[in-house]
């Protein structure tokens, strides 16, 4: 027993002068990490802003001239008023705007004869078809703003019917970095956690150190607890950082507690550990196991989380397969604790799928590892 | 009963149902207090009976006991006897030497007082004291290896396992480790010491010879010696060209092996045959035939059923090359620095047309900077390197298409098919079209690689891949041939068909500039230039490098002997001048 102590404690320490040498591993502990994080928190919005479009005002009204003017006061457009529709045709081809509002040049003239409605024709760019969605949802809301205080104004405000209000809870203001950054930090834990770990047990094998360990008197279980053990501690630190940087710099709020977030956090890390553990016993050359850990734990933690595409839009196959992604429950949960707090009834059942994960994992590395070569 | 440190009864692996077995049935006992040498061509199975013993494989059929314990089942105890330096040394190259001490001290359970005085004993035994706090990255290759070596030291083994310690190192720390581990054996430890070159083994106490898995001899290496005594001779005081020699030596029906060792033909007969008739062999009126002591080498050679013939078909394929004028590789005050550190200073030297020339010097010498910057591979800080007159800095494209090269170890593309890979060379050396697979056809025909052709170059027999990698270096006729340690680690029948493509290559003409470490490959060589610290400190024909050292303390030297004796006295004119 003391000797095992003795020979893990030596294993972990050797593993923290390794990494604090080796720039490649550095690399991916510390600056990867501030890279992503900054790079959500400051690069990537998924939010519209300021979309340029055209406005075409053909029609020489009153009507006609305050319409526009609430398209140029709209924050979410950037407009360009013209009288002819066949320059800002030309923008749109060129895709320096991303749609046209056409108000005809009988606008005016069918609002004020009862009994004809009066249109207004939106073009929008179909290739790309979220922009197109905005430009058409935004210029809808911009009309009806318009008209419902046109008619406030004409003393007409009390018309009947229903009247939508919409309330956006959680993230009031939609700013899409405060659900990136908690998504970002579920990347950065994956990273460290599973492409970190499979890189330098790889290495271990590459460079014939590995053999020379295994045939000492080290027990299979030391090798591996002094593999765990440091990369969990790296991947907490990395974990407080990123958050540290996203509450105090991004000013992302922060509704949860710590206990809740730390024991996310080790749920998941341990699943992540189980994975990069497993490459490992199978890929034996840092080549391969970056592969690997590329395709099995990056990559599904970027696209299939949740983070920034919507699982529940996933076609049903892949809907399945985000159920045994890691990072899926660790993306929810984060975001939870961010922008809402302790939802323990969410929480949980995601803490305990994750420590399920991480129990299977460990099954079968530890099945599939014995101190031997092959 | 007192256990052997080894005992094998039918030891059998493989590492695949359709592979051959990488060991057949092997049955041998190893005594303590012995240096057993485990000798074998590449791929013989050294490696995989090494790794048997440290409990790394699972014995596929037979039994593996260690000192009386079962390498099946009782791997924990094992491990604390052995004492294992795998290929690589296993060292933690970002950990300091002490570092890595300390952790293998602490995975062997050397602890408390001891542990102290076990460093200092290893530190002043491996001579690393001074470099305790050097990362063991950045040792040198001799210094890695004794790194290596105390690692696995730390906790008296009873049995040490070394797996190929000389790959790659030169012969003085090659020897020097030799005699750290001569020191070690007594009757509580044995060692094992796996290995490719034969004069090491030829120095074992005992020794095991695999060829294919299967243990072609098991024994002191006298014993194999023995067999070829009486049948060694040297052909001495050639007139005329030795390489034409050998070659008609070996194509004699009574002549079992033929090497080149300096200025004279070494050849083993086969059993109770007569003396060939040197007039045939066209080697002058004064050659006399020499019985001399037979080497391990010879016997090795004999058993596993002689050498190839000396008639390079490859050769005989190839036009003579143009005449470029005597000189044809030049070097003028070639000097190289890294910073304030001098890699290469002022070396100087000349290569005929049809010569072999001869790079040697110790791990960090110097001798790879030369080369590359002869390859035109890396930009001198002074000096001019020339092939066939063409400046290497001012024509680098028109010198290169001139100049094969071979690489050491294996550096073709080892995804490609053998056919793929000849095609690419070709076409990079500017073949195309009809020549371009009429010479393509000519290699396959010559290296008979047509089984071969589809098969990804890696996954090729060693031979092979020697045969390609020369196939690949000379298809474009080059005039002048650069080969790096060409057939280190490859086995003594590879190496001779080698060569005897080498001599017939030059025998057209070509010229040829190889760097060694192998003192084998550099009897062959016409002349040899000594690299030591940067400069060239000697230059002579092998016997003539020899006869420089003689002495009474060494009267007969080998060309290892003469290497090392020459960095002494180097070293002591640099001290007296100091």
């Amino acid at each position: 027993m003391k000797d095992q102590l003795r020979r893990m404690k030596a294993l972990i320490s050797k593993e923290f002068v390794q990494v604090m040498r080796d720039p490649s591993s550095l690399l991916i502990a510390f600056v990867l990490p501030m890279i992503l994080l900054f790079l959500f928190g400051y690069g990537v919005s998924l939010d519209a802003k300021r979309l340029k479009i055209g406005v075409a005002v053909e029609d020489s009204g009153a009507e006609a001239a305050s319409l526009a003017s609430s398209f140029l006061a709209s924050p979410y457009f950037e407009a360009r008023i013209s009288r002819d529709a066949r320059v800002l045709e030309a923008d749109l081809l060129a895709g320096r705007s991303r749609g046209i509002v056409v108000i005809a040049n009988d606008f005016s003239r069918r609002l004020h004869s009862a009994g004809t409605a009066a249109t207004i024709q939106v073009i929008t760019d179909g290739s790309e078809t979220n922009t197109a969605n905005y430009v058409q949802n935004y210029a809808q809301g911009v009309v009806s703003t318009w008209t419902t205080i046109e008619r406030m104004k004409q003393g007409n405000a009390s018309q009947t019917g229903a009247r939508l209000v919409p309330r956006i809870w959680f993230n009031p203001e939609l700013e899409s970095r405060d659900s990136l950054v908690p998504g970002a930090i579920a990347i950065i834990m994956a990273i460290i956690g599973t492409l970190l770990t499979a890189l330098v047990v790889s290495r271990e094998w590459e460079r014939g150190t590995m053999e020379a360990m295994m045939a000492t008197p080290v027990g299979i279980g030391e090798v591996i607890i002094g593999k765990l053990i440091p990369y969990f501690l790296l991947g907490m630190v990395a974990m407080l950082g990123s958050v540290a940087i996203a509450v105090f710099l991004f000013k992302v709020p922060f509704h949860g507690s710590l206990p809740a977030l730390l024991l996310t956090s080790v749920a998941f890390l341990l699943a992540a550990l189980g994975q990069g553990l497993l490459i490992s016993t199978v890929a034996k050359n840092q080549f391969v196991a970056a592969q690997v850990a590329m395709v099995t734990g990056f990559l599904p933690a970027f696209l299939l989380s949740g983070f920034i595409f919507e699982i529940a839009s996933m076609p049903l196959p892949i809907r399945v397969l985000t159920h045994i992604i890691p990072a899926r429950y660790l993306v929810t949960n984060l975001q939870t604790l961010f922008l809402v707090g302790d939802v323990w009834p969410l929480l949980l059942p995601n803490v305990l799928i994750l420590l399920g994960l991480a129990a299977v994992l460990f099954f079968i590395t530890a099945r599939k590892t014995a101190k031997r070569l092959r | 009963m007192e256990h052997a440190p080894v005992a094998i009864q039918g030891l059998s692996y493989t590492f695949g149902n359709n592979q051959p077995p990488a060991l057949d049935n092997l049955s041998a006992v190893i005594r303590p207090g012995a240096v057993t040498g485990l000798v074998g061509p590449d791929g013989a199975g050294k490696t995989t009976l090494i790794r048997l013993m440290a409990g790394l494989f699972l014995p596929g059929g037979g039994t593996l006991n260690i000192f009386g314990l079962d390498t099946r089942t009782e791997t924990t105890r094992l491990h604390r006897i052995i004492g294992y330096m795998p290929q690589k040394f296993g060292l933690y190259e970002d950990l300091s030497v002490m570092q890595n001490l300390r952790l293998y001290a602490d995975l062997q359970g050397v602890t408390g007082a001891a542990r102290q005085q076990v460093f200092q004993r290893l530190l002043s035994f491996t001579g690393l004291a001074p470099f305790q706090n050097r990362l063991a990255g950045r040792l040198s290759g001799g210094m890695k290896q004794k790194l290596g070596l105390a690692c696995a030291l730390i906790r008296k083994p009873r049995l040490l396992l070394l797996d190929e310690p000389s790959v790659g190192v030169d012969p003085v720390s090659r020897r020097e480790l030799w005699r750290m581990v001569q020191e070690l054996v007594n009757e509580e430890m044995a060692v094992i010491w796996s290995t490719a070159y034969l004069d090491e083994a030829e120095q074992c106490d005992e020794v095991l010879l695999l060829n294919e898995g299967k243990l072609m001899f098991a024994g002191p290496p006298r014993e194999l010696t023995q067999r070829v005594t009486g049948r060694c001779f040297q052909i001495r005081n050639i007139a005329g060209n030795r390489r034409r020699v050998l070659a008609n030596a070996l194509q004699r029906e009574e002549v079992q092996d033929g090497i080149i060792q300096g200025a004279n033909v070494r050849i083993v007969l086969r059993v109770d045959r007569s003396q060939p008739d040197l007039a045939a062999l066209s080697a002058g009126p004064e050659a006399r035939l020499v019985p001399v002591a037979p080497r391990f080498e010879d016997a090795f050679v004999d058993i596993l059923g002689g050498g190839p013939g000396g008639i390079s078909v490859l050769a005989a394929s190839m036009s003579q090359i143009e005449d470029y004028g005597q000189i044809t590789v030049e070097a003028q005050g070639l000097t190289k620095r890294f910073g304030d550190f001098t890699a290469a200073q002022d070396i100087t030297f000349a290569i005929r047309r049809g010569e072999i020339f001869g790079l040697l010097g110790p791990n960090g010498a110097g001798k790879s900077t030369t080369f590359k910057m002869m390859c035109g591979l890396l930009r001198p800080s002074a000096g001019i390197g020339k092939v066939v007159g063409l400046d290497l800095q001012k024509a680098p494209g028109q010198a290169r298409s001139r100049l094969g090269y071979m690489a050491q170890k294996f550096s073709l593309y080892g995804d490609l098919s053998a056919r793929q890979n000849l095609e690419f060379f070709s076409g990079v050396y500017g073949l195309a079209g009809a020549r371009q697979k009429e010479i393509v056809g000519r290699m396959i025909d010559i290296f008979n690689l047509t089984p071969h052709l589809k098969v990804a170059a890696k996954e090729l027999p060693l031979g092979f891949k020697q045969r390609l990698a020369l196939s690949c270096a000379v298809m474009h006729e080059p005039a002048v041939l650069f080969l790096d340690e060409p057939t280190s680690g490859v086995d003594p029948l590879t190496r001779r068909e080698f060569w005897t493509h080498i001599n017939g290559l030059v025998e057209r003409g070509v010229t040829v500039m190889v760097t060694t470490h192998f003192m084998d490959e550099a009897e062959y060589c016409d002349r040899i230039g000594l690299i030591y610290r940067g400069q060239m400190i000697a230059t002579g024909t092998p016997d003539e490098l020899k006869g420089r050292t003689e002495s009474d303390r060494l009267p007969d030297p080998t060309l290892e002997d003469a290497f090392i004796e020459l960095l002494h006295q180097w070293d002591d004119k640099t001290r007296e001048a100091a």
